[in-house]
């Protein structure tokens, strides 16, 4: 499964961005191979649509779930489409912690 | 930290003053963003020194190199803004018009057109009085309020995130850079006036904050100018299941204030006197 | 001739100088008001009227034919304000983050997307009397192309003696577009130290453009000196200062106009759109 985690920065000990969009980065976790990819969000400066611009970049690499705080409106309904889930973290733990926190089962899932 | 907007809908409500006398009753720290980045009023009241500053470049305007350009002018017919006008031979983008939708680029066969930061603001972080203050200035006739809106947002959550209160000066209207006040806010509070305009204004604030979820309070200032709209206002907010939290009277101790860039509060004079019981009220809902 | 009417900030009583000029002159003189305030335009408030035409304003947005969508994404890809999404089965749009470029007909390879008409706005006419005509101007809530629904009001105007642009407050996108045209422009301001912080914002725009502008001083208690000082450095003319009145903020705020009530107040507005006039033909 290909988990994505909005992070202030690359590393797996920052803390996650609960802006979804806004987040100056997107680190890629692949459970099956337990590998660690950070990307950076270009469009995270942008005029507007990051939400979309941010659902498109999950949807171009294959993500099956998103680690958020909370994803609005129409970035909802474009993962929604998509079948990528969105699974609430609340708090201000590190990438590491949210993937534990999945891996452990307690997340849920945003309506 | 909980975040507070104070809107209005219509301008000239008095947004601002009360804005102003509650970062000078609230006794939490707390920290001041301005998002009326047209028209940023806070700092006639609060007096900020100036910190740090940083450009803001919302947006991205097309750019012709007139050394590949081969001036065969199909930029200037696929631009829908009418942002590319030929000059004395030349091929320019008038920036001010400029979308930054990109078409020119893409439908450039020489390849001579790119995409560049359009500085079209400044943000500032200053210290005043009562706490810091996040405020920026705007460009005239530059779009993407919205997003300077979020910035310096982000900028006072990241800074001063340890802060009990956010206060945040909201713009006038309902359009993006309302939107982008409102979001993420645990509490708006609507100042409105009795007049039909500010009736006709506040419907739809309300009716923007509601689909954001925010929680949603009212005040009525210069009530006693028209007592029957006033009722009228009073109604809707009991019909509509909104907190109204009180009344100003006119008071003309308000407009010496202004004129004298203090908060209205530090005098006790009648105005300041309804205010000091709308923040007690707010307050004990707050925390 | 073309009149813009603006303000720094709101509240000053731009609309109330709009309407109360657009009356006056309307007396004598064929008017057409603009309401370009289409966030939330409001002169019709003070001009009820039973029988208004309303037609639609629109904008071109994609409609993607996913018989011949490949799924590519370069539309999503091309789109600077995120408005496609190539999900895993179909194209995506959002039609509030169309700007109707038409870029992303020109970028999909398999000439798959072609354009559609979608409603952003209305334009609405309202015959308050045979000389005064009202014009709003209205975007859809949620839309953010008021420019477009501006340039469609605004494209209603004729011949007439008169034309009175009234502008949203502030120096934004809107704005601009609604002094484009226009021979000249009143800034309503109020003597507080925040009306003439943004009455200088909102004069620069005016010189930006080109156009000569008048400042009109609405709510004034007798001490606007600091706006005077500010008048009389950069050479702007005092068209006219509407003292602080009870009476008059119940009226205007009731829905009615002084001019209507009063004409000493017709004719005092009258007075302003002549200055206005030989100012413009004075070449100020």
């Amino acid at each position: 499964m290909i988990l994505c985690i909005p992070s202030v920065g690359p590393d797996s000990g920052d803390s996650i961005d609960d802006r979804f969009g806004r987040a100056p980065y997107f680190i890629i976790y692949d459970t099956e191979t337990d590998t660690i990819t950070p990307h950076r969000n270009e469009s995270a400066g942008g005029m507007g649509g990051v939400g979309l611009k941010a659902a498109q970049f999950l949807l171009n690499h294959g993500v099956d779930a998103v680690i958020a705080g909370r994803v609005g409106g129409n970035a909802l309904e474009a993962l929604k489409a998509g079948g990528i889930k969105v699974l609430l973290y609340q708090g201000k733990g590190t990438v590491k912690e949210a993937i534990s926190g999945f891996l452990h089962g307690g997340l849920k899932e945003q309506e | 930290m909980i975040r507070l907007a104070v809107v209005s809908g219509k301008g000239g409500t008095g947004k601002t003053v009360l804005t102003g006398a509650i970062a000078h009753l609230c006794n939490r720290p707390r920290v001041m963003v301005d998002c009326d980045v047209d028209a940023a009023n806070l700092e006639l009241l609060l007096h900020p020194r100036i910190l740090e500053r940083k450009d803001f470049a919302g947006m991205e305007a097309a750019c012709i190199d007139t050394t590949q350009c081969t001036a065969c002018g199909i930029c200037s017919d696929a631009c829908r803004f009418d942002a590319i006008r030929i000059h004395g031979g030349d091929y320019a983008v008038e920036t001010g018009r400029c979308e930054g939708c990109g078409v020119c680029r893409l439908i450039c066969p020489a390849g001579a057109v790119s995409m560049q930061p359009r500085v079209c603001g400044e943000i500032f972080y200053s210290e005043t009085r009562y706490g810091d203050l996040v405020h920026a200035r705007l460009a005239p006739g530059a779009a993407n309020s919205g997003l300077l809106v979020a910035e310096i947002k982000k900028i006072a959550l990241s800074r001063n995130g340890d802060c009990d209160l956010m206060l945040i000066d909201g713009p006038p209207g309902i359009g993006c850079p309302l939107i982008s006040t409102i979001t993420g806010t645990d509490q708006v509070l609507v100042v409105t006036e009795p007049s039909v305009s500010a009736l006709h204004d506040l419907e739809r604030v309300v009716q923007v904050s509601r689909s954001l979820r925010t929680k949603v309070s009212v005040v009525i200032n210069k009530h006693d100018l028209n007592p029957r709209i006033s009722g009228t206002i009073r109604e809707f907010c009991r019909r509509e299941d909104l907190v109204f939290r009180g009344e100003i009277p006119y008071d003309e101790s308000v407009m010496e204030a202004v004129r004298t860039a203090r908060p209205v509060t530090e005098d006790t004079v009648p105005a300041a006197e309804a205010i000091h019981t709308i923040w007690d009220d707010m307050s004990h809902d707050l925390w | 001739m073309k009149i813009a009417v603006a303000s720094g900030k709101g509240g000053t009583g731009k609309s109330m100088v709009a309407a109360n000029l657009a009356f006056s002159l309307s007396v004598a003189e064929p008017v057409t008001l603009f309401d370009c305030d289409v966030e939330e335009p409001n002169l019709h408030l003070f001009f009820p009227e039973d029988q208004p035409e309303v037609s639609s304003v629109s904008i071109l947005v994609p409609d993607v034919d996913p018989d011949r969508c490949t799924l590519c994404g370069e539309c999503a890809r091309f789109c600077a304000f995120g408005a496609l999404v190539a999900a895993r089965d179909r194209v995506l749009f959002f039609p509030l983050h169309c700007h109707s470029c038409g870029g992303c007909m020109v970028a999909c390879p398999a000439g798959a997307i072609r354009e559609t008409p979608r409603q952003i706005g209305t334009v609405t006419e309202r015959s308050i009397s045979p000389n005064l005509l009202l014009v709003t101007g209205t975007l859809n809530e949620g839309e953010v192309l008021g420019v477009k629904v501006i340039r469609a009001a605004k494209g209603r105007a004729g011949a007439e003696s008169w034309i009175i642009f009234d502008a949203s407050p502030g120096t934004s996108c809107p704005v601009v577009e609604t002094l484009e045209g226009a021979d000249f422009c009143i800034l309503v301001t109020e003597s507080t130290p925040f009306g003439l912080h943004d009455l200088a914002l909102a004069y620069d725009v005016t010189l930006q453009k080109g156009i000569p502008s008048g400042v009109v001083v609405n709510r004034s208690d007798g001490r606007d000196d600091v706006v005077h000082r500010f008048c009389n450095e950069k050479n702007i003319p005092v068209l006219a200062v509407i003292p602080f009145e009870r009476k008059i903020a119940e009226i205007q705020g009731s829905g009615d106009l002084i001019a209507r009530r009063d004409p000493a107040w017709k004719d005092r507005f009258c007075a302003i759109g002549r200055a206005c006039r030989s100012l413009m033909e004075g070449g100020a």
